[in-house]
This record gives C-alpha cells, structure tokens and sequence, in this order.
C-alpha cells in the first residue's frame, strides 16, 4: 500500500491551491483527478475575473488554471499528480483506494482534502433529455477546450453570471444566440455582463422560461412561456422557437457524494447549492483530519476556491507538525480575503448559508 | 462544426486522428475526447436511455451526469466526455447496460 500524508481529491482551483500551501509548509501530498488533465474548470473560463489582485482579478481563467498548475509543478518532490484517475472508496481509517485505467491503487493517508467541486443541475420540464440539451458549461468545455461549436442557434436558460457569460462566449464563437430566459422578474448576474449582451441585441426574457423541448432524435425546437409572480406558465403566452441546442444554467450543486459516502455529517443548504457538509471554521469535517475545500462545501466562484484551498492546505500541514513560516500572517490573509469576497449584497445569501454550516 | 477564427483563443491544427465509429473510419484531432470529436462530426447522440432507449447526447462534459457512455475498445459504460480520444480507436454506440468484457 502507498503511503502518503495528504491526500487530495480534485485538481481543480481549490486542490491546486491546497497542495502548494502544503507544500510550501513542507507536507507531502498526492492529488487525484478524475479528468485527464488538472485545472478543474478554470481550464474552459475565458473571460476575466473579478475579486482583487490576490485572486488574480482581470486574468482570464485559462491563465489561472496555468498559474495555478504551475505553482504546483514548482514542488516535485513534495507534491505527486495523478490524473485518468477516480476514487472508488474512501473509508474512515484513511486508505483511500483509487483506480486509474484498468489499476486499482490503495493508499494510506493521514489527512484528506476533499475538494471535488461542482456539477450543473438540471431543469425538469418535456424532453429534458434531447441530445443538444447541454449545461452551459458543458458548452463552454466544448467551445473553449476543444473548438468546437454546439451548434447554430441556441437559446440560454438562466441570466445568472454563467449564463450571461457563457452566452456572450457562445457569440464570440460565432454562434447565434436567439435569447436568454429567465424564470425570476430581475437579472440573475452582474450588470456588467447583462449589459455585453444587450448591446448585442440580445434579448433577456425575464418572468420566462421553457416549458417543452421538441425533436426526434435530437433537439429540433422549443416551446417557451411567460410566468406569472407565482412562477406558473401563464396560458396563451407560448411560443416556439426553433434552436438546435439549448443551454441549462440554473445553478451548480456540490459534488459532496465521497463526503456521503464516509458518512460526514451533512446539511441540504439551498443557497450554498444543495447538500454540503458541517465544517468548522477551518474547513475540517466533523471526521477528523477530513477536510474540504472549494464548491464542495459552498458553491461559489472559482476565487473564493483558490483562497479555500490555501487556507486549508495551510491548516492541514500544521495539523500534521508542518507549520509555515509566516503561518499567523498567511492565516489572517486568507480569512480576510474570504471575508472580502463574500462581502457585499450579493453575498448577502452566501454569508448566510455559510452560517449554517459552522460547527 | 470546428471553431476556426475566434478573438481569444487560438486553435491552431493540430494532428488528425483516425478513429473508427460505428464501423466508418472518422477523423478527428489530438486533445480531443471521443464525444467532443463525434460533436464536431454531428454526431449528438451518444448513448440511449436503459429502459425506453430514448437518445441521449452529453449534458455536463465532467464526467459527472453518465448520458455520454459508450463502447471503446470493446469497454462499455466509457464516459466519452472525459476520455481522450486516440488513434485507431473503436467507438460503438451503446444500446444495452453493457455486457461484460475481457480487460487487456
């Protein structure tokens, strides 16, 4: 059995980071990612992000997922990657077993930090399962990683920040987005982002949403409707529009099933994306030496994530005898800097939700 | 349909891969993954439903929702959104759960 004394789950923004402030404390970790490659979704963000310097605002994501990676690869010796690779068990004391290709792995830990991410809900309404029905971010892998298009006209449920952006990513590809539907009365996301779209003519349908997909084999058109303030289909006011792909982006829900699994106490928090863990205010689980990170715990953005991950990367390493040299110092940053990025009325949800979840 | 021009991301040719679907001899590219490789063929429908074996194509491209799972290399039940496509690959679609298969 390997023996390693940190195990990280997820090489997304959040496991990254927490492997480089481990091993800047000088703890040894292994990171496990399911993808054939690190970088969790920053990989597919080309827009800049917000926040401050330290999250690296006005970079675009695809230069984060570098930064990021290339942080981690400073540490060769402290910090090993395992990629095409999935955790099969995890139990309670500490072995985790993964498979990687055909290869069943055991490794015995001490700590583990899980930080799995996100993935994107779905919408029930008829044929909700037609092929070109896709998450946004589903389309946004497949135009920004791989160039290719979902197809030519589309139609985006949700005017959150990832429907608004991922629509105007979908222009910049050369796709023609006929509209944006929105179930509530207001804007989902940030002016900012409304405001790119409007100027290209296209139009946000607030009080909207679809009620039908049509198509054979795959999707061919769909029938959209008002809502009324009790967000019921108002009789009359259907639609149909005829799209080849539709994009579903009404929200992300944690990946928290491994944290199920070991039996973690766990809460359904709406706010924070669906079933999250109880945590204390360093992260830890209420398994010990069980930690998590990221949207796991709290969907949020992918900077709130980065600061997750140092943080409990830092809290981990003096955990098992590996304090940093300026770990009071790099401790109180980080917390402020959370403290930063949930500030403000749009946090106002968030900071609740996270309330909930203290231990 | 491939992205040729786009203002900020560069897609530059990259090495074709020969890979075969279904029986036909398709193409596609390195750092492809198989469904992202059908995708720009047309191809959108990947796996079917168990029960009523209605179409399913790929919903979260993270290997996370399971619509996209086909045959490759005779191994049933592959998410094709996260596996990389390779040269000379066999991708079948699939219609039943899977049956079992001798790993190499």
């Amino acid at each position: 059995m390997k023996q390693i004394d940190l195990v990280i789950i997820g090489g997304g923004p959040a496991g990254l980071s927490a492997a480089k402030m481990a091993a800047e404390s000088g703890l040894a970790s292994l990171i496990v990612e399911r993808n054939f490659n690190v970088g969790g979704q920053l990989v597919k963000q080309t827009h800049m992000f917000f926040g401050s310097e330290k999250q690296y605002a006005k970079t675009r994501g695809i230069d984060i997922a570098k930064i990021l990676v290339d942080d981690v690869l400073k540490f060769p010796d402290l910090i090993e990657i395992m990629t095409d690779t999935s955790v099969v068990g995890l139990y309670k004391d500490k072995v985790v077993t993964l498979l990687q290709k055909e290869k069943y792995i055991k490794v015995k830990t001490n700590a583990i930090i899980i930080a799995t991410g996100a993935s994107e809900k779905v919408l029930a309404f008829e044929n909700n399962d037609l092929p070109g029905i896709y998450g946004a971010g589903a389309v946004q892998t497949l135009m920004n990683v791989h160039g290719v298009l979902p197809g030519n006209d589309v139609v985006m449920v949700g005017s959150g920040n990832i429907g608004l952006i991922v629509s105007y990513q979908l222009i910049q590809a050369g796709v023609n987005v006929k509209c944006v539907l929105e179930a509530a009365s207001t804007i989902g996301g940030y002016k900012v982002h409304a405001s790119k779209l409007k100027r290209l003519g296209v139009d946000i349908l607030t009080s909207h949403s679809i009620k039908k997909a049509i198509g054979k084999n795959y999707l061919e058109k769909i029938v959209i409707g008002k809502l009324d303030d009790k967000w019921k289909f108002i009789e009359g006011t259907e639609e149909e529009i005829e799209v080849d792909s539709l994009c579903i982006s009404v929200g992300l829900s944690p990946l928290s099933n491994l944290l199920s699994m070991i039996g973690v106490d766990m809460k359904y928090v709406s706010t924070l994306g669906g079933l999250v863990p109880l945590i204390d205010k360093n992260h830890e689980t209420s398994i010990k030496n069980i930690f998590v990170a990221g949207d796991v715990c709290g969907v949020e953005e992918a900077s709130s994530a980065i600061v997750e991950g140092y943080l409990t990367g830092l809290v981990v390493a003096e955990k098992l005898g590996f304090k940093h040299p300026n770990y009071d110092e790099l401790y109180l940053d980080f917390k402020d800097q959370l403290h930063n990025l949930r500030s403000g009325p749009f946090g106002e949800k968030l900071r609740l939700g996270l309330q909930e979840i203290m231990r | 349909m491939r992205i040729k021009e786009h203002p900020i991301l560069k897609f530059e040719e990259k090495k074709k891969l020969s890979f075969f679907f279904d029986g036909k001899e398709v193409y596609g590219y390195e750092g492809d993954t198989v469904a992202s490789a059908l995708h720009a063929l047309g191809v959108k429908v990947l796996s079917h439903s168990i029960e009523l074996h209605r179409p399913r194509g790929f919903y979260c491209a993270i290997g996370n929702c399971s619509s996209c799972m086909m045959i490759v290399d005779g191994k049933p039940n592959v998410k094709t959104c996260v596996t990389q496509l390779l040269e000379n690959m066999v991708v079948k679609t699939q219609v039943n759960k899977g049956d079992i298969y001798e790993a190499n």
